[in-house]
């Protein structure tokens, strides 16, 4: 078996563990207001659900302009996908800000 | 890549099938793979685990008779690296079975996987992003706004999507863009890029140039822009395009234009679409069904051929009816009616579309 080969499979094997590890994620969990659980687990964020805020405003604005919201999503992303959209709808510094707050209220 | 029509799926991935699937498919991963490793070290930054979205769609659409049908994916990586820096990149795999014609019962079926993108971000300043790699081609809206599968209202993209983006929709190169003014009343963005030629299978390019910017009137819900690419290999031409979004707020409506023009042709594409939210919200089930109208039309200038457009002047309407159901997942149904002096067509089109979003792994 060449080093191409070995390459190939290692890139393969590493993918398919990312999407099973990121398919226990998949679904959105629904809102928890009123957690009483110590440990405080991240719940999914869902952009709807604050809309009268500066950032609301914004994700309204912007976001909104070409997508609907997703139902929900991991607090561990929201960096992530705010680094992306600053890049692909040219958002300023202040509106990141702002929505990251906004997700992570 | 969207699908600019599903006329067009053959002619636009037959060159590409020539090339060994098997040794494209293992290439991209090694080179995802290869790209993505730096980020693990953010594996428990909060807020900055890498992610796995984009779309899963099953697509059919009938035209003369003949019906084809699509399963295709697009997933799309995102890997922060520290605050400012973020690798991320785009595939398209698809399978695409279309009849065998010609008296015999049947279907052809080929397979397709390549990178769409693959690009570097860094945040240089409040204002200026340097994106370098492989990137979408940033000419009016359609190819970086509302190509993925599970963002565009119709299955097919526009007639014009091909003018300005320098055929390939991808370029090979730099791209600084950023916001350069934004205000409570109104905004400005830009971007300016150079790609190089390539002829590599996985980024295909040509020696372009060109740039955008937009104006946003936030309160009006108004956005006005115009892009300009200049092709520099082979025959120089140069491309311009102007484009007008119109959302008013709370009303679920939205309106997109956009207008482009090549040396050897132009065209318009004009959309609306509303959510029906004014019947019980956005979640209702009235609120949830969102019919939409797109007219299009292209005009040929001269008798030379050369742009990306059909190739007599042609007309197009598309009557749509999409149902967005929960868990972010969409019917679409349309029906489009295309004509020129040489075909008519009546296209018949239904699609399920999903989209994902989750972390790569679990973070901490």
């Amino acid at each position: 078996m060449n080093r191409q080969k070995i390459l190939g499979y290692a890139a393969v094997v590493a993918l398919l563990g990312l999407s099973c590890s990121s398919g226990a994620q998949t679904q959105p969990s629904p809102p928890q207001k009123n957690q009483t659980n110590a440990k405080q687990q991240p719940t999914a964020t869902h952009p709807s659900n604050h809309a009268q805020s500066e950032g609301g405003r914004i994700f309204a604005q912007n976001c909104a302009r070409c997508h609907t919201p997703p139902d929900g999503f991991s607090p561990h992303i929201s960096g992530t996908i705010l680094l992306h959209m600053r890049v692909r709808a040219s958002l300023s510094a202040h509106d990141e800000q702002e929505l990251l707050r906004f997700f992570n209220p | 890549m969207h699908l600019a029509s599903f006329d067009n799926v053959a002619l636009m991935w037959m060159p590409k099938r020539l090339f060994s699937l098997r040794r494209r498919a293992t290439r991209s991963l090694q080179l995802l793979l290869v790209l993505t490793l730096p980020g693990m070290w953010q594996w428990g930054a909060a807020q900055h685990t890498p992610l796995l979205s984009g779309g899963l769609g099953f697509f059919t659409s009938t035209n003369n008779g003949a019906t084809m049908y699509l399963p295709i994916m697009e997933p799309l990586a995102a890997a922060p690296i520290g605050d400012h820096f973020l690798l991320e990149s785009r595939a398209t795999v698809l399978e695409d079975f279309t009849p065998k014609g010609g008296g015999q019962g049947g279907y052809n079926h080929s397979h397709f996987i390549a990178l769409t993108y693959l690009e570097g971000d860094y945040i240089l300043s409040p204002h200026v992003t340097v994106v370098g790699g492989s990137f979408l081609t940033p000419f009016a809206t359609y190819n970086e706004r509302l190509s993925p599968l599970w963002i565009g209202n119709f299955q097919d993209g526009p007639l014009i999507a091909g003018l300005g983006t320098m055929q390939t929709a991808t370029s090979l190169g730099g791209q600084l863009r950023g916001s350069a003014i934004s205000r409570s009343k109104y905004s400005i963005d830009y971007s300016v890029y150079f790609s190089a030629r390539s002829g590599n299978e996985q980024f295909n390019s040509a020696r372009s140039s060109g740039g955008r910017i937009n104006l946003y009137l936030p309160e009006q819900r108004l956005e006005i822009g115009t892009s300009y690419g200049r092709l520099l290999q082979g025959t120089h031409e140069n491309f311009s395009g102007f484009h007008v979004w119109w959302e008013p707020q709370e009303t679920g409506f939205r309106l997109r234009s956009e207008w482009a023009r090549g040396a050897h042709g132009n065209g318009y594409w004009v959309e609306a679409d509303w959510r029906m939210k004014q019947f019980g919200g956005y979640d209702s089930w009235i609120g949830r069904i969102e019919p939409l109208f797109r007219m299009q039309q292209t005009f040929n200038i001269g008798s030379t051929r050369g742009d990306p457009l059909p190739g007599v002047n042609t007309q197009r309407a598309d009557f749509g009816l999409n149902y967005n159901l929960p868990h972010n997942t969409r019917i679409m149904t349309s029906y489009s009616r295309q004509s020129s002096s040489t075909h008519d067509a009546n296209i018949w089109e239904t699609g399920l579309t999903y989209r994902f979003l989750s972390p790569a792994w679990k973070g901490r």
